[in-house]
């Protein structure tokens, strides 16, 4: 939730478990012959494989996947999403929503100790959002803290914040980690205070060690305010090398990762392996998609975007690039969530329909090279994606296949991430890109559909501009009522699958593996780590004898 | 000699100042920058929050106030903090990361200086001999055979088949609570698969290289005039032509001064150890500038270093230059 939508894949960004971004799914092979009691037990450590190392602990500072994962054991925000994606809270006991909307008033949770000992107050939580709005903070979280016109903390249990408007996405902002002022306060850049290397937080799990680009260790937290979690040790080892990784699991080296489709259907499907892993699948938080740069004379026809949608066969695509992990998308955000639309337009692999629609639009073949001809261009454009991600890659030939077959050559170039972001997606020059969005649990996504978002830097970057868009995704973010939102954002996942400024493609499962000691996981439309304090290995199975 | 010393030393600087301007401008050409890391395609990241990043870092100045703020520093020795979001010295980052990369690349090239030497030498002896071209086949697969493959298969074979060797990284988990002796040969476990395939994939230039020079030495009149003297043959070979054939080695060796610390990304990432070659192209995919130019800067100055050790060492080997 601290960081939505974020390009998926991108090399240098942690994979790392993805483990908070799914939804339901089940261990696809179960533990077995093991006749050990099973009964919860105090003890053992867990190792994480992670292809990228911590940049730092403080999650206003940072924005990298590995980095947030780390500091999550560490420290709790005041509200959480929970196994269903549904926010519930964390160091705030409840919260209430004032009749206009605009106040919200959390009630702290009582007795929650830092590490060091000292109490948690509504101190702390005002000293956070000074820091997230303090111009020293080299954040790139802050907006959402800027909105607050007042905030108070009337007693040490009681937190007050007033926005200006009504603005349904503030609340998940204060899942941002509350930091411990009596530590921080004496440095007026966090980001340079010791505690971003070595933190102090409220979390299930206290800081051990950090050896750079080698591995993070933590320990229990007997004291922690949801009980004491069972593993006793939590090791996040970094191995950047997918391969290695997956060779450390079967060594023994690691204990959980992420697989990727062929280690999954191919690699792991032996009686060796499922002896000692259980893996699970679940419908990932992103999705990847086809976009078109709007303002191009030929992508401009509604008709030309719609029969591209009839030419792409997503089902070549899931099967080619996933090896049959994921489904198809529909739209931007994730299946089976509260504000998934299952019911909109849908475009079935139909090059007939396809070449019909083109012809309508004016798209004929004339001299029999096999290329469509209007107004004497023949249709010949480039689709562009970020250098490095193999899936991406996959995805643009098979594309370019499909779209052959109705008479359109599309060209393939691939650019290193930032070049490609720089040059060509800030600066318009592109016909078509493959990229992907990581959807975030909160349905608010007026960054990228709404029409004036659509400067450089910013997000609607296909320019794409639609009025009714635009004010549903005004309705969707002021109020806080559910069945008003869920309204608006069925009604915009109705008009963008009519559209089709983006083709959506797909949406892949994540694919975590975890060694059958661990007992006690409970898979959810959240994934599986959504309970890991409760994780544990029964006695008779610990591999690592530690003393909690 | 000494004068000759100090006036190549002085000229370094110029040279680093140059050098150090065309990393500097070639970094900033290169599209991105440092804050696009946590701000490109974030859609909580406004414009004002990049402005103020922008600002936080001084990357708001014009480039040469830039590049003078950072001469500035360096002057004093003073390498500047990284932009990643730890905030930490760059200094301290390199520092961290040299021993590991210094142990694997010394202890590498002494590895291949002490197999490819005989090798070398011995296939010059015996040029076209079973053992000139078995040798010969073997540290070209070597050379040519990938490095990330072939250490997948050694993995599989040493990691996961036997269990004899550690897959990756350079220490186990218990490495803390190892006697000093325990942690040595942790460490050792640890280093010999990367070892080992540094080692194959280096030997072919190192051995060819000899064997080459050896030749070319075998044939010159004194090794001629040694055997007519009737010399033993080992006196010959190891005496005469063997130490004349080394001394263009010392240029090598002082050309692999850079290499000491330089890193193979590729080779670090497989095998997971957190050296050089890993910290600098974390470094240059985030457009962490004053890393960059951290490690630019250090490899300038190994380089430059490292030819005038060269210089000075084949001048103290061969009283012919000395003299001249």
């Amino acid at each position: 939730m601290r960081e939505p939508l974020r390009r998926a894949g991108f090399p240098s960004i942690a994979l790392f478990l993805l483990l908070a971004a799914c939804g339901g799914g089940k261990p696809e092979s179960a533990g077995k012959g093991t006749a050990v009691p099973d009964v919860p037990a105090y003890g053992d450590a867990i190792v994480e494989g992670s292809i990228g190392d911590v940049s730092g602990f403080l999650t206003a500072v940072t924005s990298d996947a590995a980095s947030h994962e780390a500091a999550g054991y560490v420290f709790n925000g005041l509200v959480r999403y929970d196994k269903n994606l549904k926010l519930e809270g964390e160091l705030a006991e409840s919260w209430e929503i004032s009749p206009d909307e605009k106040k919200i008033t959390f009630h702290l949770r009582k007795g929650v100790k830092w590490h060091d000992g000292a109490p948690l107050t509504s101190d702390d939580v005002m000293f956070t959002y000074r820091r997230m709005i303090d111009p020293r903070t080299p954040t790139a979280y802050r907006e959402s803290f800027l909105q607050v016109l007042r905030a108070a903390n009337p007693d040490p249990h009681t937190f007050v914040v007033e926005y200006g408007r009504p603005y349904a996405p503030a609340l998940e902002s204060w899942g941002m980690h509350i930091l411990p002022r009596h530590l921080l306060e004496k440095f007026p850049d966090i980001s340079k205070s010791p505690l971003n290397k070595k933190p102090v937080g409220t979390g299930p799990f206290r800081f051990v060690e950090w050896k750079t680009g080698e591995k993070v260790a933590f320990e229990v937290n007997p004291d922690y305010f949801e009980g004491k979690p069972y593993i006793a040790r939590v090791i996040t080892r970094v191995i950047p090398d997918q391969a290695t990784m997956f060779l450390e699991l079967k060594a023994g080296g690691v204990d959980v990762m992420n697989l990727t489709p062929p280690q999954y259907t191919r690699q792991t499907e032996t009686a060796e392996f499922r002896k000692s892993f259980n893996k699970y699948k679940y419908t990932g938080s992103q999705y990847t998609y086809l976009g078109f740069r709007l303002s191009h004379p030929w992508f401009k026809d509604v008709r030309v975007r719609q029969a591209i949608a009839h030419a792409a066969d997503k089902k070549a695509l899931i099967d080619g690039v996933l090896l049959g992990l994921g489904q198809e998308a529909t739209g931007p955000y994730k299946p089976g969530t509260w504000a998934f639309n299952p019911g909109v337009r849908k475009y079935p692999h139909d090059p007939g329909r396809a070449k019909a629609l083109l012809a309508e639009a004016g798209w004929k073949e004339k001299d029999g090279d096999g290329v469509l001809k209007k107004d004497g261009q023949r249709f010949e454009f480039t689709v562009m994606t970020n250098a490095g991600n193999e899936a991406r890659a996959k995805t643009a030939a098979i594309l370019q296949q499909n779209l052959a077959e109705v008479g359109i050559a599309m060209k393939i170039r691939t650019v290193e991430w930032a070049a490609f972001i720089n040059e060509f997606i800030d600066k318009r020059k592109f016909d078509a890109i493959i990229l992907g969005w990581n959807t975030s649990p909160d349905p608010d996504q007026y960054e990228i559909w709404h029409s004036s978002k659509t400067g450089p830097k910013e997000l609607n970057h296909v320019g794409y501009a639609n009025a009714e868009v635009d004010r549903l995704l005004d309705d969707g973010r002021s109020t806080f009522d559910l069945e008003k939102r869920k309204k608006a954002y069925f009604r915009i996942q109705e008009i963008l699958a009519e559209e089709q400024p983006y083709v959506f493609l797909y949406v892949p499962e994540s694919l975590p593996v975890v060694h059958n000691r661990f007992r006690g996981i409970e898979p959810a439309p959240a994934g599986i780590s959504h309970n890991f304090i409760k994780w544990y290995a029964p006695k008779a199975l610990q591999k690592h004898q530690i003393q909690p | 000699m000494l004068r000759y010393i100090s006036r190549r030393l002085l000229l370094t600087i110029p040279l680093l100042v140059g050098i150090s301007l065309v990393s500097f401008l070639m970094m900033h050409m290169a599209p991105g920058g440092p804050i696009g890391a946590g701000t490109d395609m974030n859609p909580k990241a406004t414009a004002e929050s990049r402005a103020r990043l922008q600002a936080y870092y001084g990357l708001d100045q014009p480039l040469h106030v830039q590049y003078g703020r950072w001469l500035g520093r360096m002057a004093t020795l003073d390498f500047g903090d990284s932009f990643s979001p730890d905030g930490r010295p760059v200094a301290e980052k390199i520092r961290e990361r040299i021993p590991i990369t210094l142990t694997i690349n010394v202890l590498s090239m002494g590895l291949i200086f002490l197999v490819a030497i005989p090798v070398g030498v011995y296939s010059a002896v015996r040029r076209g001999s079973l053992f000139d071209r078995v040798s010969t086949v073997a540290v070209f697969i070597g050379f040519a055979i990938p490095t990330f493959w072939l250490a997948l298969l050694m993995m599989i074979l040493f990691g996961v088949k036997l269990g004899w060797l550690p897959i990756s990284g350079i220490s186990s988990l218990d490495y803390g609570s190892l006697g000093p002796l325990g942690k040595l040969a942790d460490r050792a476990h640890h280093l010999v698969l990367p070892l080992l395939l540094l080692g194959f994939g280096g030997l072919a230039g190192m051995s060819r290289y000899m064997r080459s020079n050896m030749l070319e030495v075998i044939r010159q009149d004194y090794v001629a005039t040694a055997r007519a003297k009737g010399l033993p043959e080992g006196t010959v070979v190891f005496r005469h032509a063997m130490r004349n054939a080394l001394l263009p080695v010392i240029t090598i060796l002082g050309l692999s001064v850079p290499d000491l610390l330089g890193g193979s990304v590729i080779f670090e990432t497989i095998f997971a150890i957190p050296g050089l070659g890993q910290l600098f192209y974390q470094g240059v995919m985030s457009r962490d500038y004053p890393l960059i130019m951290g490690i630019l800067t250090i490899g300038a100055f190994l380089t430059l270093l490292g030819n005038l050790l060269a210089d000075a060492g084949y001048a103290l080997a061969d009283p012919r230059i000395r003299q001249g």
